[in-house]
């Protein structure tokens, strides 16, 4: 079933659940809503389309209550306020919430609840953030169309029967469908930008090392970025504000001072230079696609963009790249699992070696078990200069190239994803086939770049997605480029008639 | 390189990594990590002499904090995590069997 056209609401809790945060934050600077009222009307609409979306693993109704109180509180006292207090948001279930379960989209980790918050969740919570609940992901966010979660699949908001992309389906396809104002996701290989793409939202991968990644379940640790996805380019400026900054429990955060992103969206482009990288147009994409991104190109030549076509080479040999590097660091990240220091273990047997080998056998579903087996043969005695050596030297030519293209480009411009939305189920049984919808999305993390996906037009009643990539630190113009096309643009405002 | 992996390689992985798997599921991963290998060949096609490989894409380098103590987790929150504990210990089945 197609749910496509514009949705007009159909009541006043509706249209207040549409609206973006910094509309959101307007009304209750304004005094027209409370946070209370906006988390009960948030909530409502969660109650209502749950059933048929899943977004959601776990909904902390009391809690988001609690906050929205504290909030409400904190603004009659006249105390500082961001731009996401008292707004409802939601985060990806890999992101470590204190007190409440967090399961990574595993079995292995069902009933297990951190003792600690992730940095994001400390830096939403200080700034007033209402979390109302954990999004569903596939499995420890491996995946492409959020299938691989143990707790059933979250469904397209466009389309019941097919994908929202992953791995960050459920905060994907809850911005989508209004059951949140801003979510949280995180990107190893695409997996914020994928997903928005499919479900017609803004998601951002920021340049490695701006997000702490401290409480963020590992997955590639050399590729892991945390994200916001938002229903415009506003909301996830004002968003990377919040969650970015320095973290001395992630060795690798960038000491860098905090910026206000939003000073980046001048809506103005004339004369900087765009890369259209030839490579990124693959076999296999969808007409449509191809059409709304020539689409695209053409309005971001009107904003008074130079526009070139650029050849990177190297971009055929990412997905290979990836597919060494992120399960052999995956498959050393996932050795914690082992049923003795928490989570869901089998302990019912005669030693600590069936304790490892049943919890890992019945705790890791089938995807995960694939990473995990590819990643250690790549990186086992006999195979590791041909594998993970390789791959790590191919990083540095692709980081070189890269780097050389933005001697002349101030960003590039590309396609998201191949395709629409696929099907449920499609791509199930082939997992060659599912790591192809990341192709446009891969280098990026290869190459620690900050990059976006903003709604970029519609193919066959489905969103197609327009990708942004920056140099190292270039956040914020990504951010410029995304905001003065969206601006120019109508594609932000569509939403799906779910 | 590798052609075919044997379903012996993919016990060999399995047991490696502390996976447990059933015949059809070895069957499956055989077959799967097969094809997943194949996308790799391409990689030998780039010439490499020389390059230093990356590790990750920062260019922060051996980061020490100041040795100062702090608040770490209390024990009791964390043993109340394991699946058993006993003691202020985690415990654990037999290691020699």
């Amino acid at each position: 079933m197609v749910n496509s056209g514009v949705n007009s609401g159909t009541g006043t809790g509706q249209e207040l659940t549409g609206l973006t945060a910094h509309e959101a934050q307007d009304l209750l600077t304004s005094g027209q809503v409370s946070s209370v009222e906006l988390t009960e009307a948030v909530l409502k609409r969660v109650d209502e389309i749950e059933p048929q979306l899943h977004s959601f693993i776990t909904v902390t109704r009391e809690r988001a209550l609690e906050a929205a109180r504290s909030a409400d509180e904190a603004r009659t006292a006249g105390k500082a306020v961001g731009p996401l207090s008292g707004i409802p948001v939601m985060v990806k279930d890999n992101l470590s919430t204190e007190g409440v379960p967090t399961t990574a989209g595993s079995r292995i980790l069902k009933g297990y609840t951190p003792p600690y918050d992730a940095f994001v969740v400390e830096q939403l919570r200080s700034n007033g953030a209402v979390i109302i609940g954990k999004g569903n992901l596939d499995e420890f966010a491996m995946g492409s169309s959020t299938e691989h979660s143990s707790f059933g699949t979250t469904r397209n908001p466009w389309d019941t029967d097919r994908v929202p992309g992953g791995s960050s389906g459920g905060p994907a396809a809850s911005v989508a469908a209004s059951e949140c104002f801003v979510s949280l996701g995180s990107d190893t290989g695409g997996s914020i930008r994928q997903p928005a793409a499919l479900c017609g939202i803004v998601g951002m991968k920021p340049t490695y090392g701006l997000v702490s990644r401290y409480g963020l379940i590992a997955f590639g640790s050399s590729l892991d970025q945390i994200g916001p996805f938002s229903r415009d380019v506003r909301d996830s400026a004002d968003t990377l504000s919040v969650i970015s900054g320095h973290d001395v429990r992630d060795s690798t955060s960038l000491d860098t001072p905090g910026q206000d992103f939003s000073d980046a969206l001048t809506g103005d482009i004339s004369g900087m230079r765009l890369g259209v990288p030839r490579e990124y147009l693959v076999d296999g994409m969808e007409p449509g696609v191809k059409a709304a991104f020539e689409k695209s190109l053409e309005t971001l030549k009107g904003l008074g963009a130079t526009l070139e076509e650029v050849s990177l080479p190297l971009t055929d040999q990412a997905l290979a790249v990836y597919y060494i590097i992120a399960p052999s660091e995956a498959s050393a990240n996932l050795a914690r699992y082992d049923g003795f220091k928490y989570g869901n273990a089998v302990n019912d047997v005669p030693t600590a070696w069936d304790v490892m080998d049943q919890t890992r056998e019945q705790g890791f579903g089938a995807e995960v078990k694939r990473r995990i087996l590819i990643g250690a043969y790549a990186l086992s005695a006999g195979y590791y200069d041909a594998y993970y050596k390789k791959a790590q030297q191919v990083r540095t030519l692709i980081r070189q190239e890269f780097a050389q293209t933005f001697d002349k480009f101030d960003a590039l411009v590309t396609p998201t994803s191949p395709t629409v939305a696929f099907k449920s189920g499609e791509k199930m049984d082939d997992p060659v086939a599912m790591y192809l919808s990341d192709v446009c999305t891969i280098p990026v993390n290869i190459a620690g770049l900050p990059a976006i996906s903003v709604p970029g037009g519609m193919s066959e009643g489905l969103p197609v997605g327009l990708q942004f990539i920056g140099p190292q630190m270039g956040d914020g113009t990504v951010l410029r480029v995304a905001h003065a096309y969206e601006q120019a643009t109508e594609w932000h405002r569509l939403k799906p008639g779910i | 390189m590798a052609d075919e992996l044997t379903a012996d390689e993919v016990r060999h992985i399995a047991a490696l990594t502390r996976l447990g798997l059933t015949d059809d599921e070895v069957e499956m991963m055989r077959g799967q990590l097969s094809s997943i290998l194949k996308v790799f060949e391409s990689l030998q096609q780039v010439d490499t002499d020389g390059v230093e490989p990356t590790g990750h894409t920062t260019e922060v380098r051996t980061v020490l904090r100041d040795d100062d103590a702090r608040e770490s987790l209390g024990r009791d929150g964390v043993l109340e995590r394991a699946p058993d504990s006993e003691a202020g210990y985690v415990k654990v089945r037999p290691i020699l069997g």
